[in-house]
């Protein structure tokens, strides 16, 4: 079967997600890593309709020696180039400059990780490096630790979205970073993509009905058995998350709603 | 951390499913942390002088082997055959000689590296912080550097004479070398010289100063096996399929995210069953005479150790795509290049 989404915007008043004056219809963003295969990817890609797909700078091949992962990736998919491996401002910022002279386009999701053994991003470093490539043209879509404080300086640095981390990078523990993300998500007016940790198509979905615009996963699809089948259901789960949200879920309750017990007396 | 007598009581454990237990979870960690990936590098032996004396090493100085030293000529030739099998890390490897290796001999070497591949990493001689730096700034992206044994007793009754002989030299190498600014560190022991469970827990605790101190630093560890050279035996103690299968799933579940290395001293068989289970990085089409790919292929002399898995780096992409993995050939790429 081919593209099985459908927008949700055609079915509910719903705005498509833009970013920097590009308009995404499909909020599932999807993570290039890790896949056994570059045919497998395209599969994903292809099935699920994706919209935008992040690659790693340091996976291209710029002299095209090997099979280029980029040859995998349709045309009509925007690239975002990350920074991994960067492990300062400095060294992001080469990057995404070598990335745009190689010709991949100015939009670049900043990654910077000074710690090899938990991944965690660098805010202060990632605040200099989106402040620096803002000024010089570059769409900046910074992967975060989602700090309130941190997130301001990313949208006055001129950040075009704030991406924070759901738990772990790689983990699959889904939101273990719930309350933080939603003071994001209340506070911050850039859209906020929940970038990592997302586990299960049912994280991916509540991410989305706590209100999150977007969703980008990797691991838990390309180590999957069937990355296809998973890509489908991460791409429908953020549809289902989305109307939820959208259709305003009611709050969860924990027992049947008896009377009012505190206020009753008042009115008896 | 694990106590050395939990890492004695699981390698010496002649239960099977404890081995198949471990391997489901190294397995699963790596599938985790790295996906269906395998990195592949290949190894080149720029010079065989060496001026240590190390009783297991076929390239020791008292070995009456010929000294080669690749010009500056033949390392591109080296290269050039290595690069169009598509490889993108190189590991430059000398004999541990300051005399015929100087940093002025590494640095033109890493120059010429820099034009056919992405990643360069060299196994050479301990250095000072300066010079680390040094070879930072001119392309280098990572430092292979193993402390052998952790026996200190142990490792002056093998390393006999030359710099090699001095144990914290060596011991502190990494940490230069990482405070140099080196991406890559990777750490190892060669396995059969002295007690493994001992080493392996040494190097564990190693590797966590290290992630502590430096973490910005990707480590990546390598377990050796003491191959004969010359038919002399110098190993303490045979370290059998079974240990090293096992000292590699601790390496996985007690450091998820580390690096674990494979070279070609191991055989097809181990190589293809221990993808997945731990082991994220390979060398391929290697060989270990100086020389060896296009000025000396008819091994007119002795290799650094024996090769016991041949195959061309084609057969072993080819290998790993029919496994269901991905081979990885670029990474990285020196950003410091580009200034």
């Amino acid at each position: 079967m081919e593209n099985v989404r459908n927008n949700p915007a055609e079915n509910v008043d719903d705005k498509p997600l833009i970013i920097a004056d590009t308009i995404f219809n499909n909020r599932f963003f999807l993570g290039t890593g890790k896949f056994k295969s570059k045919q497998e990817l395209e599969t994903c890609i292809k099935k699920t309709g994706i919209e935008i797909v992040t690659v790693a700078l340091r996976r291209i091949d710029l002299e095209r020696h090997e099979e280029n992962i980029l040859e995998y990736i349709p045309h009509s998919v925007k690239l975002l180039v990350n920074t991994s491996g960067a492990r300062n401002a400095e060294e992001a910022i080469r990057i995404a400059r070598i990335s745009k002279e190689a010709g991949y386009g100015n939009w670049v999701k900043i990654e910077i990780m000074n710690d090899s053994k938990y991944l965690l991003p660098d805010n202060n470093e990632t605040i200099k490096a989106t402040e620096i490539l803002s000024k010089e043209g570059f769409v900046v879509l910074p992967y975060m630790f989602p700090d309130l404080y941190a997130a301001r300086e990313l949208v006055k640095a001129g950040a075009a979205t704030v991406m924070p981390l759901g738990s772990f990078i790689g983990s699959n523990q889904g939101l273990k970073a719930e309350e933080f993300i939603k003071v994001l998500i209340n506070e911050i007016d850039l859209p906020i993509i929940v970038d990592a940790g997302i586990g299960s198509p049912s994280q991916a979905a509540y991410a989305m009905e706590i209100g999150a615009d977007a969703v980008l996963v990797n691991t838990a699809i390309a180590t999957a058995s069937d990355p296809v089948s998973i890509a489908r259901a991460f791409s429908l789960a953020v549809e289902a998350g989305r109307l939820a949200y959208l259709g305003k879920l009611p709050k969860e309750k924990n027992k049947g709603n008896a009377s009012s017990p505190l206020s009753g007396f008042l009115y008896e | 951390m694990l106590t050395i007598k939990e890492i004695k009581n699981i390698l010496l454990n002649s239960d099977r499913l404890l081995t198949e237990k471990l391997a489901g979870e190294a397995k699963s960690i790596t599938e985790q942390f790295f996906g269906r990936t395998i990195s592949l590098y290949t190894p080149i032996y720029l010079s065989n002088y060496c001026s240590s004396h190390c009783t297991y090493c076929g390239f020791n100085s008292h070995n009456k082997i010929k000294r080669i030293k690749l010009s500056l000529e033949e390392m591109r030739r080296e290269m050039e055959k290595v690069s169009a099998t598509g490889i993108e890390h190189i590991l430059l490897l000398t004999g541990e000689s300051y005399e015929a290796t100087p940093l002025e001999y590494l640095k033109a070497a890493v120059n010429a590296a820099k034009e056919y591949f992405s990643v360069i990493s060299l196994e050479v001689h301990p250095m000072e912080t300066a010079e680390y730096r040094e070879l930072f700034s001119s392309g280098v992206d990572g430092i292979t550097i193993y402390q052998e044994t952790y026996d200190s007793i142990r490792y002056k009754e093998v390393h006999l004479s030359g710099k090699k002989s001095d144990y914290n030299f060596r011991l502190n190498a990494p940490e230069r070398a990482a405070a140099a600014g080196m991406r890559y560190i990777t750490l190892g022991i060669l396995l059969g010289l002295s007690d493994a469970a001992e080493d392996l827990l040494e190097l564990f605790r190693h590797l966590e100063y290290m992630e502590k101190t430096y973490p910005g630093v990707e480590y990546s560890l390598s377990f050796p096996r003491l191959r004969n050279i010359k038919g002399k035996e110098f190993a303490r103690s045979d370290i059998d399929d079974i240990t090293l299968f096992k000292i590699i799933c601790l390496a996985r579940i007690n450091f998820p995210r580390v690096g674990i290395n494979l070279s070609t001293r191991e055989n097809q068989n181990m190589r293809d069953n221990l993808l997945g289970i731990g082991v994220t990085r390979m060398s391929a089409g290697s060989n270990t005479s100086v020389g060896g790919y296009d000025i000396n292929p008819a091994n007119s002399q002795e290799p650094q150790f024996d090769i016991k898995d041949s195959r061309s780096a084609e057969a072993i992409m080819a290998l790993l795509k029919a496994k269901g993995f991905d081979p990885i050939l670029t990474d990285w790429r020196s950003i410091n290049r580009q200034q």
